[in-house]
């Protein structure tokens, strides 16, 4: 349903997004799971048609992105980060005028208005006014935006920022519903999230795909396997294929800073000897080998430290990001 | 309903909802109100000074009295409130994040930009169609030519078609609404000015191309009666570049 072929986009000197490519099938749930400023948003926008990509191609159900925008725009539902909600109508007018401009014929759009108020739970504040609702009621009526005209494709660009944790709970059930009938792309830097609602995972860092798999394959990958980290001053540029040549080398994930690798190998072969070698015999200027022992949330905070490194303002550790959320599982 | 319609309804509704349409259509009406007010006692004194004159019944051209000047004046009066009308149209869009939904949403951009014009447009017809108590009062107490009088309004409507296209496209220029309506305002000036400009320079090409530009002559020519397919046509185009225009610089936005 969605293809993403090598897409980058540049503004200017930056480039935000770096050759990503992935698909999602049909009725799969995708999770695009990524720090602050990774490169997210940026590619929900090439897919929505909304930003032009500066290479590769984009295609939704067969239509490409650049070339029939309408085609793409009539079959998704999308949700931005901040909910595109018009403060001044209520609840019932907005949902209206968006399905009238989606083409909804009044029959099936009273039908459609009345399902998803139902499935958001927006019926007590159905006739009020948009601006004066809280976050939470803005967060859901904007995923009914999304859902109203029962589109095949969801992108869902934090869907439960703003949430409480109870409603948090009900948004990622009925993600999960939508699964089997719906594509679904939801982006989050919450990796409990990804994991309870997602079938696949695709974790981006500074603009580029680091890793992707499903969360159990993923967590399970890393268990079974030995891990060791290698940081080298001058990698060249088919590093990840050399180390793939040493026996035993099962994945390499390029990440981290200053040529920062991470190797798997199989369980009880222990690579570091080769590894040191090779690095040393090559002068690549190794500067760190260890073994390291990893869970899923420390591959995360692994591969996208390069980001933080860089220093965002305002925004905390990756730790710090998922404590709360991690309170909010265990609270309700 | 298609695209444009469910536009129209809800940029109207969301006029409607504030209060600048309100404010903006009581300040309108009073001032042309007051203005209409003024220029009848205007003529009315006239009247009696041709009296003592002339003796016995004196004939004074309502036409050329009050309404040629009437027509004048409201022109500088929509210069100054139309930005106001025009001025969130796109740059509130872009300010709260809904612009993003609009541009993402099935509706083309031709839909979306002639959705907005038209609903401004309805609202400035809306108030227009207030200010016809002024004739059609006038008209129970004396004699006038109403034909002057229908061409103006044509005038006044084609006129503030224009001055909306030009409010519209700096509205897409923005995303602060002061600056949308100060831009406007701008712009409209100049097109104003550009008579000036157009008459010093007299009868050369480059006057004569000046002065076309301008709304000036072609506006002055519908409030005197005169419907020319030249006027018309100044004004269609205009309107029809202006949101072309806009249709440009709101595609260019995403691509910023």
């Amino acid at each position: 349903m969605i293809d993403v072929q090598q897409v980058t986009k540049r503004y200017g000197q930056h480039t935000a997004i770096d050759r990503v490519t992935f698909s999602v099938a049909k009725g799969e749930v995708l999770a695009f799971l990524g720090p602050n400023g990774a490169g997210k948003t940026t590619t929900m926008r090439i897919l929505t048609c909304f930003l032009p990509a500066t290479e590769g191609s984009a295609r939704i159900a067969g239509y490409d992105c650049q070339d029939q925008p309408l085609e793409v725009k009539r079959r998704i539902g999308y949700l931005p980060e901040t909910p595109p909600v018009y403060q001044e109508l209520t609840v019932d007018e907005y949902l209206r005028f968006v399905g009238q401009l989606r083409g909804l014929t009044s029959n099936t759009l009273t039908a459609a208005i009345n399902r998803e108020v139902e499935r958001l739970g927006l019926g007590p504040v159905r006739h009020r006014l948009i601006g004066n609702l809280s976050r939470g009621y803005r967060q859901r009526v904007g995923l009914a935006q999304a859902l109203v005209h029962d589109p095949p494709v969801l992108i869902l660009d934090e869907p439960t920022v703003g949430l409480d944790p109870k409603q948090i709970i009900e948004i990622r059930e009925l993600i999960r519903s939508l699964a089997g009938s719906h594509s679904v792309i939801l982006s989050t830097h919450i990796l409990p999230e990804a994991t309870a609602v997602c079938q696949r995972v695709v974790i981006i860092s500074a603009g580029r795909i680091v890793a992707e798999d499903t969360p159990d394959q993923l967590s399970a990958r890393l268990r079974n396997s030995e891990k060791i980290s290698v940081v080298l001053k001058r990698p060249p540029g088919d590093v990840e294929a050399r180390f793939k040549e040493i026996p035993g080398v099962q994945h390499v994930l390029a990440g981290g800073e200053g040529g920062g690798f991470l190797l798997e190998s199989e369980l009880g072969h222990d690579i570091r000897e080769d590894v040191g070698r090779l690095a040393v015999n090559s002068g690549w200027g190794l500067v760190e080998l260890k073994p390291v022992s990893m869970t899923l949330e420390d591959v995360f905070l692994r591969l996208t430290r390069h980001e933080e490194s860089m220093g965002q303002p305002g925004q905390g550790s990756g730790q710090t990001e998922l404590e709360p959320m991690e309170r909010a599982e265990t609270s309700s | 309903m298609t695209p444009i319609g469910a536009i129209v309804a809800k940029e109207l509704r969301s006029y409607f909802v504030s209060p600048v349409v309100y404010v903006v259509g009581a300040v309108f009406l009073l001032i042309v109100g007051l203005l209409a007010y003024l220029y009848i006692v205007f003529a009315g004194a006239q009247a009696i000074q041709l009296m003592q004159i002339q003796g016995g019944q004196a004939q004074i051209n309502l036409n050329d009295l009050i309404f040629r000047n009437l027509f004048a004046s409201v022109r500088f009066v929509l210069l100054i409130i139309l930005p106001i009308l025009t001025m969130r149209l796109f740059a509130e869009e872009r300010k709260l994040r809904t612009f993003e939904f609009l541009m993402t949403s099935p509706a083309g951009l031709n839909e979306i930009v002639a959705g907005k014009f038209v609903s401004v447009f309805l609202v400035f017809l809306g108030l227009l169609a207030w200010t016809s108590l002024i004739p059609l009062t006038l008209s129970l107490f004396s004699d006038f030519d109403w034909h002057p009088v229908l061409t103006g309004y044509l005038g006044l409507a084609l006129l503030g078609a224009l001055f909306l296209s030009v409010g519209l496209l700096a509205s897409a220029l923005t995303e602060n609404q002061i600056v949308a309506a100060f831009v406007s305002f701008g712009l409209l000036l100049l097109l104003w000015l550009l008579a000036g400009m157009g008459s010093l320079l007299g009868d050369t090409t480059a006057g004569q191309i000046i002065s076309y530009v301008s709304f000036m002559e072609h506006y002055d020519h519908l409030v005197r009666g005169l419907v020319d397919t030249k006027d018309l046509v100044y004004f269609a185009t205009a309107i029809i570049l202006l949101l072309f225009l806009t249709h440009r610089v709101v595609d260019s936005t995403r691509w910023r």
